[in-house]
């Protein structure tokens, strides 16, 4: 079978090598816990505990009667020792409830297990999903309940597992389907069921042939399930990519897969509607790969939120060498983190160190026109008019050239022989329009 | 406390140096080959050239107080293209005002690397054939003054150089434009190396081969295509010049454009204007319709519907 793709990209060293063979294993947290109140895309939540109470595991701390938002729970049981802002893995100080974990794990059961769930309705259903606090674990954050529901007269015809991995050096979603194909299978066959009549597609990359035999096998008790292959290439995990890499449709400026009949789900998020609906178990921790050219044994871990990114390194067997740059998530989109004293958080699917030899923390300069830029632009996209324009705060020009279109995936930084910040002022171009929109 | 930056945090290993000295290596074949045809005197005319590109670029920087960038090779580049484009027997003082040209009046005064809006070597070509015609077309071979096959097909006279030496470079012309074998060997370096596309040079050489057959110097169909794109600065001129990332289109398809256009300029000035060669000029005046084809050939952006 042909191997399906999107257009342009780029081919970065993967470096999946150091990670992929190593199972996942649990991490129980030493110190303290720490949960910010923001962990998704959308309205903070507010705690609902105060200081001096006790907590149970998977008991409900934080919730938003926004519509756009996601709760938070506790992934120990102990007391409640401090209600402060803390330092979050966006550089921001965040407001985060402090627990002190007592060991005990003893487990709130307020969530029931509906292994009956065919007989629920789809508006349950979502509410489960919402009640669990799930949010798309690829990075984004964004609440999976929204995607679930979408607006009235959008026909969905195809969900689609966002199980690509293309970012370089992570390898958490990988160890996932291998040790958990039957479980995201059933998370699958949930959507399905909510969604009746539509196909399933798993898009994974040919970087990890022994993924797509596995839940190939897995998907076979499923009926209109499709495991499709996709080339090894950057960013072929990025929504729009990827449902034009499966289904050859695109979607348009400002608009969202549902217009083009498409729900994406990343598949950490699949496994953890699975958890929610069978298991009757909130979002509590998640996989994370802590990797990199600086870590002593790269390795995946399944750690509980709100355990320190410093314990997570430590688990890995410390620093081989000092890092230059400590990263949350992958090397094409993650965040750096100024400090080892910040949580685990829904986002977080990797903590990559790297040395100086990586991370190339070159000056820019003059821009020679090569066209490099445009030539890996996933959207079609001119970067270094863009970038000029930026620079030159021409922001309705930024608009005009579809400046708002740009997914910052990194692939006009990653390829520019000049070392230009393009994808940097690019997101900088989005954020500027975006506050003056809000002004108007 | 470690390093925050902005997404991504991995770069290719490409640079403009890279780039830059690729291009040096791909120039190689035909600096040799120009200066076993025309003797030292061609190598003392290169090296001239390359150091006035240089101390031009340093100079200016550091006059202007800006930073040094002689590093990224640029200078040197368009010091080996000036030379490429100056008969061998000129005097020396002609490539260190060629190479002061370039750098000052047409890169640095437009805004340095990536800013200039025609080419730095051909622009200096240009204004030194204009001010010092004489110097300028003044071809020898082995001290030998001898007319350039264009020039022969143009005005008659002597006997035509046979095709293969015009084809390894043991003809009249400038230092290193002769060589066609050596520029094709550098140029299949530049494509390996992905620093240039096949797009500009093949519809430049191609759109000449067609016109020319076509048009021909005897009447229609008379052409004798194979030897009008092997003789004068074709080759060089598609492969290294043409291809300037800075005074060329962005995409494949304005690139297309831009070397039909090229194609067709060179053909209209070689049979009808009042120059045997039309290269240079032709790639000139395309330089400045840059910003049109730009602008005309703009890619539709992902999910946009038009």
């Amino acid at each position: 079978m042909g191997l399906l793709t999107f257009k342009k990209g780029i081919h970065p060293k993967d470096r999946k090598d150091l990670s992929m063979h190593k199972a996942i294993q649990d991490l129980l947290p030493k110190g303290n816990l720490v949960f910010p109140m923001q962990q998704h895309i959308g309205a903070p939540c507010d705690p609902l505990v105060k200081k001096g109470d006790r907590v149970l595991m998977n008991q409900k701390i934080g919730e938003s009667k926004a519509f756009v938002s996601a709760p938070i729970y506790s992934s120990v049981s102990g007391t409640v020792v401090d209600i402060s802002p803390r330092l979050h893995s966006n550089g921001t100080m965040v407001l985060s409830i402090i627990i002190e974990n007592d060991a005990l794990y003893e487990e709130s059961l307020a969530m029931i297990p509906r292994i009956d769930y065919e007989k629920l309705s789809i508006d349950e259903l979502v509410a489960i999903v919402k009640d669990a606090g799930i949010v798309g674990m690829g990075g984004a954050g964004f609440p999976t309940h929204i995607k679930l529901a979408p607006p009235e007269g959008k026909k969905i015809d195809s969900i689609i597992i966002n199980a690509s991995e293309c970012e370089p050096y992570l390898t958490c979603d990988y160890r996932l389907m291998l040790e958990k194909s039957t479980e995201i299978t059933l998370g699958l066959k949930i959507i399905l069921h909510m969604f009746p009549g539509v196909t399933g597609y798993i898009g994974i990359e040919d970087n990890k042939p022994d993924a797509i035999e596995i839940m190939k096998k897995a998907c076979e008790v499923l009926n209109n399930v499709h495991v499709k292959p996709l080339i090894t290439k950057y960013p072929q995990g990025a929504e729009k990519q990827l449902i034009y890499a499966l289904t050859g449709r695109e979607v348009g400026s400002g608009k969202l897969p549902a217009d083009a009949g498409c729900i994406v789900q990343n598949v950490g998020s699949v496994f953890e509607i699975y958890n929610a609906v069978i298991n009757g178990r909130p979002l509590t921790e998640r996989v994370i790969t802590v990797t990199g050219e600086a870590i002593k044994n790269p390795m995946n871990l399944r750690v509980k939120f709100g355990t320190s990114i410093e314990e997570v390194i430590e688990a890995a067997g410390g620093f081989k060498e000092t890092p230059v740059k400590v990263i949350s998530g992958g090397p094409m989109m993650g965040t750096t983190l100024s400090s080892l004293n910040t949580p685990v958080i829904k986002g977080t699917s990797g903590v990559l160190c790297l040395t100086k030899e990586q991370t190339r923390l070159e000056e820019e300069s003059s821009c020679i026109r090569c066209g490099k830029c445009m030539n890996v632009c996933p959207m079609n996209l001119n970067p270094t008019k863009l970038n000029s324009l930026v620079l030159r705060s021409k922001y309705d020009d930024f608009e005009k050239y579809h400046g708002m279109d740009c997914i910052e995936c990194g692939c006009c930084s990653y390829t520019c022989p000049a070392k230009r910040h393009l994808t940097q002022t690019l997101r900088e171009g989005k954020r500027t329009v975006n506050i003056n929109r809000r002004k108007k | 406390m470690y390093t925050v930056s902005s997404s991504p945090h991995m770069k290719s290993n490409d640079s403009v140096q890279g780039i830059m000295r690729d291009v040096i290596i791909a120039l190689i074949p035909a600096t040799f080959a120009g200066i076993y045809f025309f003797g030292m005197q061609a190598f003392l005319v290169t090296l001239v050239s390359v150091i006035s590109c240089i101390a031009s670029e340093a100079l200016w920087q550091k006059l202007t107080h800006r930073k040094i960038t002689i590093r990224d090779l640029s200078a040197v580049v368009t010091g080996l293209l000036l030379a490429f484009n100056l008969p061998a027997a000129v005097p020396l003082w002609l490539p260190a005002i060629g190479g002061f040209f370039a750098i000052i009046i047409v890169k640095q005064f437009f805004g340095g690397i990536g800013q200039n809006i025609m080419n730095p070597a051909l622009a200096a070509r240009a204004f030194l054939l204009a001010s010092w015609p004489v110097h300028m077309t003044n071809f020898t071979v082995d001290g030998v003054s001898s007319a350039t096959a264009l020039a022969i097909l143009k005005t008659g006279g002597d006997k035509l150089p046979s095709l293969m030496n015009v084809f390894i470079g043991n003809v009249g012309g400038c230092i290193g434009e002769t060589s066609v074998l050596a520029l094709l060997i550098g140029g299949a370096y530049l494509i390996y190396r992905k620093v240039i596309s096949w797009h500009i040079p093949v519809t430049f050489i191609g759109s000449t081969f067609i016109l020319t057959f076509i048009l021909g110097r005897h009447g229609l169909m008379t052409g004798d295509a194979l030897y009008e794109i092997f003789a004068g600065g074709l080759i060089l001129g598609a492969i290294y010049m043409a291809t300037d990332y800075t005074t060329s289109p962005f995409n494949k398809k304005g690139q297309v454009i831009f070397g039909v256009g090229c194609g067709i300029l060179t053909t209209i000035i070689r049979l009808y204007g009042g120059y045997s060669e039309g290269v240079s000029y032709s790639i000139l005046i395309m330089s400045l319709f840059v910003p049109f084809i730009d602008k005309f050939t703009a890619l539709r952006v992902f999910g946009e519907v038009k």
